[in-house]
């Protein structure tokens, strides 16, 4: 796998200050000083947004921002496209800084280069949902037949046909959000930013917006910069994660890396009640192979077996993964000739499991077989194992009482 | 007498002086009246020749046409049949006991009242509502234009252009202008922020921003106020028939300084039953035009 040319990044912020308040100036110099966000508030009256954030966000992904509530989510979101200016620091995207943008080149950035889905929706209430589907590219002074066009194009998308006539109140929750989605969808911008946009909705719709979205990105690409105060939804739908704590960023990084590696204790109790089992693939918990078999003959397998630890190993060919063999079949047999080749009647039958696989569903199988399995991807290639003991230990004790209740 | 003490009688400033005071005050403005008083009143001079020419056409259409007019834009505004007879059942009523031509010239009073006060205290409510300042100085004055007595503010305004219909209009403008510029201000303000957001997002220019979202979401607020304001208009159609504008307000004055009750009566009531139609098709309008609240077309 020849690994790509680290590409420049669409978006990347430095050094990113926002003090909220009417003179940022002695705040600002609290701030730089080490002092915390309360001393701060009570000495100036002025509130730290952000402080020192420095982010790189690629082409292509999907960019979950997390944290508490007034941990500066929004913020942050928000000064990607300029709705808020910051105090300091610079915003670059797709190697432009936003910050020399004049009010004009501002707008026509904010109308090509991005779009924005929002927690409440801030859906136009006196225009009827096609309208508002279609406000995009009226501002930008798209004819109206046009407009209607593609506006029913992305009703349709997002399952709302039919409904262009209605206005904004006369539908629930989780169709307006469907609209709102619509409307950012419409004028094709490459950037999607979305501010807790399914936090406002059920658990059901919400899941079924995650699936939506997840489908469109499929097939859109686009780069999407999506908050959350959910973990669970970060999980699911995050390449990266980057996780807020009054206005500092304290963690980066691909959703099993904050899992497994949290930064601190702050990250920890976030990610404490996560349904680990759900949210992590094989792949993040496998080690590699503690034995590997390539020899033709017995005794030269017995040879490779030596000093591997378990008393197994896992039989690999050039067309790939054969199966697991015991050092005890291998003895056996090595009595009647060390010289024989190793045949297929050899070896164990152990399921083998891919890396992409949850670990939720490959949790009975590990509990059920006597050796650690192999992980194999889709060419047959051998990529590592997974033993009953990392999987208890990533998954906790939560794992030991499922399995005694399945087995 | 000068001997009183402080504690039985207040203080209180010198006549000479406080009349000194009045004299420079009034000799002041006098003077300013009598150098610009003529420019004022020739940049007023368009204005008069409309109001003139409105009140001769309103004067000169037959009755049942100006019914016909006003029941048609009543049945447009609200669509229900119900107010249309209540308001033709009310001309009629006004013609019959003898006040057609005076309801005629304060309807004309009213209509370009209304929509100065529209011209001035839109534009100006909307600049409060996006600065802050503006805000702040104009809201001061607004307080003052509600409280202080009608009567107060006439004097200058005769002072500077005598008595006649433009001083009358100038005086219900300044009286009944306050409500439209105060709810504009408060319209557009109470905008939800982020469908404000919202549009910004998209690349809207202020304009489009002013236009396409803020106007049209505080547009149900802006309707009350300017019903506030043709309310005020007319409640203010007696006080400015004192500096000489023709209508219904001339009877009024007359029947409180001969003692007609009658008189001043019916004339009252004229001055209600044009209100209350103004009022209820102003208001069914208004309401129609909201229809998106969603709640209004199983009305
Ligand atoms: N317009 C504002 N003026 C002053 N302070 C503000 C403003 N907006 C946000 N703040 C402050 O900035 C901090 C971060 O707010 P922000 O809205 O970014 O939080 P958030 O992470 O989006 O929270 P939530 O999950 O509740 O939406 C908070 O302490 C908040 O009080
Ligand atoms: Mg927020």
């Amino acid at each position: 796998m020849a690994e790509s040319v680290q590409e420049a990044p669409l978006i990347e912020v430095s050094g990113l200050y926002k003090i909220y308040g009417p003179d940022p100036a002695p705040a600002m110099a609290l701030l730089r000083a080490g002092h915390p966000k309360e001393e701060i508030l009570e000495r100036t009256g002025h509130t730290v947004g952000l402080q020192d954030i420095n982010l790189r966000i690629n082409r292509g992904e999907i960019f979950v921002v997390m944290g508490l509530s007034g941990s500066g989510k929004s913020t942050l979101i928000r000064h990607f496209n300029r709705l808020i200016d910051p105090t300091e620091g610079r915003i670059v995207i797709d190697g432009t800084d936003v910050m020399q943008l004049s009010q004009r080149a501002l707008e026509t950035f904010r109308r090509k280069r991005m779009s924005m889905v929002f927690q409440r929706f801030g859906l136009m209430p006196h225009l009827n949902v096609i309208d508002n589907v279609a406000y995009g590219l009226r501002v930008q002074g798209v004819g109206r037949a046009e407009r209607r066009r593609r506006a029913e194009h992305w009703l349709n998308m997002v399952g709302l046909d039919g409904y262009g006539s209605q206005f904004p109140a006369q539908l629930s929750g989780g169709q307006q959000q469907r609209v709102g989605l619509a409307r950012a969808l419409c004028t094709d911008a490459d950037i999607l930013l979305m501010d807790e946009a399914f936090s406002a909705l059920d658990p059901l719709i919400r899941s079924e917006m995650q699936d939506q979205l997840i489908a469109l990105q499929e097939e859109l690409h686009k780069t999407i910069v999506f908050i959350t105060h959910d973990l669970d939804e970060a999980l699911r739908l995050g390449d990266r994660i980057a996780i807020l704590k009054d206005g500092v960023l304290v963690q980066e990084g691909a959703p099993a890396d904050i899992l497994l590696r949290p930064a601190d204790d702050y990250v920890e109790a976030f990610v404490k009640d996560v349904n680990r089992a759900r949210a992590l693939t094989v792949e993040t918990v496998m080690k590699p192979p503690a034995c590997r078999i390539t020899a033709a003959t017995i005794g030269e397998a017995l040879e490779q077996m030596r000093g591997a630890a378990g008393g197994y190993g896992y039989y690999v060919t050039d067309e790939g993964y054969q199966g697991l063999v015991l050092q005890e079949t291998l003895e056996q047999a090595a009595r009647r000739g060390p010289a024989n080749a190793l045949k297929e009647d050899l070896l164990q039958d152990v399921p083998a499991i891919s890396p992409d696989d949850l670990l939720e569903a490959v949790i009975p199988e590990t509990l059920d077989a006597d050796y650690p399995l192999p992980v194999v991807d889709e060419d047959g290639g051998l990529r590592g194992e997974l033993t009953r003991a990392s999987l208890a230990q990533v998954l906790g004790d939560r794992a030991e009482a499922r399995s005694s209740a399945g087995s | 007498m000068a001997e009183q003490s402080w504690i039985n009688a207040f203080p209180d400033m010198d006549r000479a002086d406080l009349l000194a005071i009045r004299k420079t005050l009034d000799s002041a403005y006098r003077a300013f009246s009598r150098q610009y008083g003529d420019a004022i009143e020739s940049f007023f001079s368009p204005l008069l020749s409309f109001l003139i020419w409105f009140e001769k056409l309103l004067l000169a259409t037959p009755w049942w046409l100006v019914i016909m007019v006003v029941a048609a834009l009543a049945y447009l505004a609200s669509r229900s049949w119900k107010l249309v007879f209540g308001v033709v059942g009310a001309f009629l009523a006004i013609g019959y006991f003898g006040m057609w031509d005076n309801t005629m010239r304060t309807m004309s009073i009213i209509i370009v009242c209304t929509l100065l006060s529209i011209a001035i205290g839109v534009p100006i409510g909307i600049m409060m509502a996006r600065s802050q300042r503006m805000q702040a100085v104009v809201t001061p004055i607004l307080d003052v234009m509600q409280t202080m007595p009608a009567f107060v503010y006439l004097i200058p305004v005769v002072m500077l252009l005598g008595i006649g219909k433009i001083p009358g209009v100038i005086a219900v403008v300044i009286y009944a202008v306050p409500p439209v510029i105060r709810l504009t201000n408060l319209g557009i303000r109470l905008v939800d922020r982020e469908v404000l957001e919202a549009s910004t997002a998209f690349g809207a220019s202020s304009w489009q921003r002013l236009f396409g979202v803020q106007l049209p979401l505080a547009l149900p607020t802006i309707m009350a106020g300017i019903n506030q304001t043709i309310m005020m208009a007319l409640a203010m159609v007696v006080i400015a028939s004192m500096i000489g504008v023709k209508g219904l307000g001339q009877p009024v004055l007359k029947s409180i300084t001969n003692q007609y009750f009658t008189l001043g009566l019916f004339n009252g009531l004229a001055i209600v039953a044009l209100a209350i139609i103004f009022d209820r098709v102003f208001q069914a309008y208004a309401r129609r035009i909201q229809k998106h609240a969603g709640d209004a077309k199983d009305g």
